[in-house]
């Protein structure tokens, strides 16, 4: 099993016909997921790699059965991409788009914990179950089918770890990036809740970063209801306080934010907390062997 | 993007928020011509990106007409150190010449998006002037606050609550609910990540107005205020770091000697930490970002070599949308033209290494390689040690 996506899952790529919408629908495709439909306001009737494109949502929705959603559209209009996908019904709402004005993204959560919809991101690279399917912009043939979890505010850093675990043979359920911004649809704890319930996630790999308090609270879920192993690297231990690193949430404002601060309060949940970004594998390993 | 105070109180009057009168100078001679206009006494208050302006000296009081061009005088061209500054400190170019007001009650308000709520709060305390995160943790029961729903704006009610809670009464109770009325229409039409006015004065008159306004813009949004960006002021940002944002690269000087060129923030401020643990200091955040094109890389890497500091350059590329070859193309091509002396260590992985590996052993050019980060960061701490 996974969690979010798989064989299962049929997938509407909202912003098909930019460069960036085709070259990864033609990613997702290649790695075996069913993209079945494509949006473009204006667009509608033509096709893109062979799938066909609608002027909205709903009618991507009700002529192929689409159940998941990934939006590559530009930031001026992605968070009304992101309500147009949730007005439609759709199960799994994925926004790749970084750069979204954080009011916008105020404006979404106003509607969506009241949808039956899930939103992974935006500013995220997306969702991968290996072996199944993949919803995004990650490397597929890094990736390997297996147990462990991952969950993280990163890219390419996930990518890092994500290899590691491939490298020593160690396979992964599913790898969920809930992206960099300040307002994000799915937080940390969503996502562990998700691992929990999966029985075939054996352990999880959390990688967060400076800036707000998901990780925290992360930790107190992990304490009085996770109960699988986790191991977790915090991104940013050398960050100066009040700048703000490449992502649009990862700023230490006012003493708050810390990694030293996280990394305390995850210790604390029994979390196994390694130092070096190098050392991420070994440990799941050595987890895994105990 | 962060404003000055001078166009912050521009930014709030054009709201209907009152400020103290005021004009922003940048000599000794306009700033004695403005405390004329304004009338005695002034405050000479330095314009600068950082907070803790007052206690390092930059803010000061002028009660008779010689004071003010010794105090502008004295401020002016100064470099300010406060916390918020780094020990560098901050050059003063501008000067904002304001009103001196009788101060009855000072108190703190801001607006900002609670991450987890994912919402608008305001944060109001009766302890104005002090930090708010001093006054959190000290006195918690101090601080008041009001979540907004976007879909409605703050509510009168909640505002006048706030007032209540401030102990204000009748007419500055009055006074303070419209304030914090038109403090969020200000909040929510510039597209602020954070709009604090500390303090908020009651003057002895019962006026309500902002002595001080902090305004940062969400950088995301600017694209629907044009406007605003004409107020950016760059001597206040460090050169390389504009340099880089000209490229749209994301750069942040830092004070160590190995410099760093990474794709992806987390990755990023990873790598920052593996060469800290590895014995040595980053010299930079960098982010080239997912799509860099080989011009991209070669203009990274000459913003990163020209910092005096860099002893050893570590590149550390987890090639998912940027490729390998594609990177290395941009390295070649950077340190041929620049002539680049500094040790350079490359790791990378992902798509398409193998080619990017080849071309860099067939460049002719000196590149100490690794194959993991841990590696990377061992070697390159050695070369800037030994040099």
């Amino acid at each position: 099993m996974s969690v979010l996506v798989d064989r299962d899952t049929r997938l509407v790529v909202q912003g098909i016909t930019g460069r960036e919408g085709q070259f990864h629908a033609r990613g997702a495709m290649d790695y075996g997921t069913k993209v079945v439909a494509g949006v473009t306001p204006g667009k509608g009737g033509t096709s893109v790699e062979g799938v066909p494109v609608f002027d909205t949502v709903a009618q991507a929705v009700s002529e192929t059965g689409a159940n998941a959603s990934v939006i590559f559209v530009p930031p001026p209009f992605a968070a009304d991409a992101i309500l147009e996908a949730v007005d439609a019904g759709v199960a799994l709402v994925v926004c790749i788009t970084e750069g979204i004005p954080t009011l916008d993204m105020v404006e979404v959560m106003r509607i969506l914990p009241e949808s039956g919809s899930r939103l992974i991101g935006p500013n995220c690279p997306g969702v991968i179950s290996p072996g199944k399917a993949k919803i995004g912009i990650m490397p597929g043939h890094i990736h390997k089918e297996g147990r462990v979890g991952c969950v993280s505010r990163s890219g390419t850093l996930t990518y890092e770890a994500v290899y590691q675990l491939t490298q020593r043979g160690i396979g992964q359920s599913t790898c969920i990036g809930i992206g960099g911004d300040p307002v994000i649809g799915t937080h940390f704890v969503d996502a562990l809740k998700l691992f929990q319930d999966d029985p075939e996630t054996d352990a999880v790999v959390m990688i967060g970063e400076i800036g707000g308090n998901v990780e925290e609270t992360a930790a107190q879920y992990i304490k009085k209801s996770f109960t699988k192993p986790v191991v977790s690297f915090i991104a940013g231990q050398t960050a100066p306080p009040g700048r703000r690193m490449g992502h649009a949430g990862a700023i230490i404002m006012g003493g708050k934010g810390t990694a030293a601060d996280k990394m305390a309060a995850l210790e604390d949940a029994g979390v196994e907390v390694v130092r070096s970004p190098a050392e991420i594998g070994e440990t799941v390993e050595r987890v895994l062997a105990a | 993007m962060n404003l000055h105070e001078y166009q912050a109180k521009e930014l709030l009057s054009r709201y209907g928020v009152k400020v103290p009168r005021g004009k922003m100078v940048e000599s000794v001679a306009d700033a004695a011509r403005a405390a004329e206009e304004l009338g005695l006494p002034v405050v000479i208050k330095a314009q600068i990106h950082a907070g803790g302006r007052g206690k390092a000296g930059g803010v000061k009081l002028a009660r008779t007409a010689a004071d003010v061009p010794k105090m502008a005088g004295e401020i002016l061209g100064k470099k300010l150190v406060t916390p918020q500054t780094g020990a560098e400190g901050k050059e003063v170019r501008k000067l904002l010449v304001e009103e001196g007001l009788a101060i009855q009650q000072e108190l703190y308000l801001s607006f900002l998006v609670d991450r987890s709520l994912g919402r608008p709060v305001c944060i109001a305390s009766s302890a104005g002037g002090m930090e708010i995160e001093k006054v959190a943790a000290e006195t918690p029961e101090k601080i008041l606050r009001a979540e907004v729903d976007p879909a409605v704006g703050l509510r009168p009610y909640q505002a006048r609550r706030i007032a209540y809670g401030l102990g204000l009464v009748e007419d500055v109770h009055r006074k303070a609910v419209a304030f914090l009325l038109s403090l969020y229409q200000v909040f929510r039409g510039l597209d602020c990540s954070l709009l604090e006015i500390n303090p908020c004065l009651v003057t002895e008159e019962g006026e309500v107005l902002a002595l001080d306004a902090k305004i940062n813009l969400d950088d995301n949004a600017l694209f629907r205020h044009k406007d605003l960006l004409l107020l950016r002021d760059i001597t206040e940002e460090a050169p390389l770091e504009v340099e880089a944002s000209k490229f749209g690269l994301n750069y942040i000087k830092l004070d160590g000697d190995v410099g760093c060129m990474v794709n992806g923030a987390g990755l990023a401020m990873a790598t920052m930490d593996i060469i800290k643990l590895s014995g040595s200091s980053p010299a930079n955040f960098l982010d080239v970002g997912g799509g860099a094109s080989a011009e991209q890389v070669k203009n990274a890497f000459r913003i990163l070599t020209s910092d005096p500091q860099v002893k050893a350059v570590l590149i550390n590329i987890f090639g998912g949308i940027l490729r390998c070859d594609r990177l290395a193309e941009g390295v070649i091509a950077a340190v041929q033209e620049l002539g680049v002396k500094a040790p350079i260590v490359i790791r990378m992985e992902g798509t398409n290494v193998e080619l990017g590996k080849k071309m860099l052993a067939e460049s002719g050019l000196n590149f100490t390689t690794a194959n993991s980060m841990k590696e990377a960061a061992e070697k390159v701490a050695n070369l800037a040690r030994s040099r």
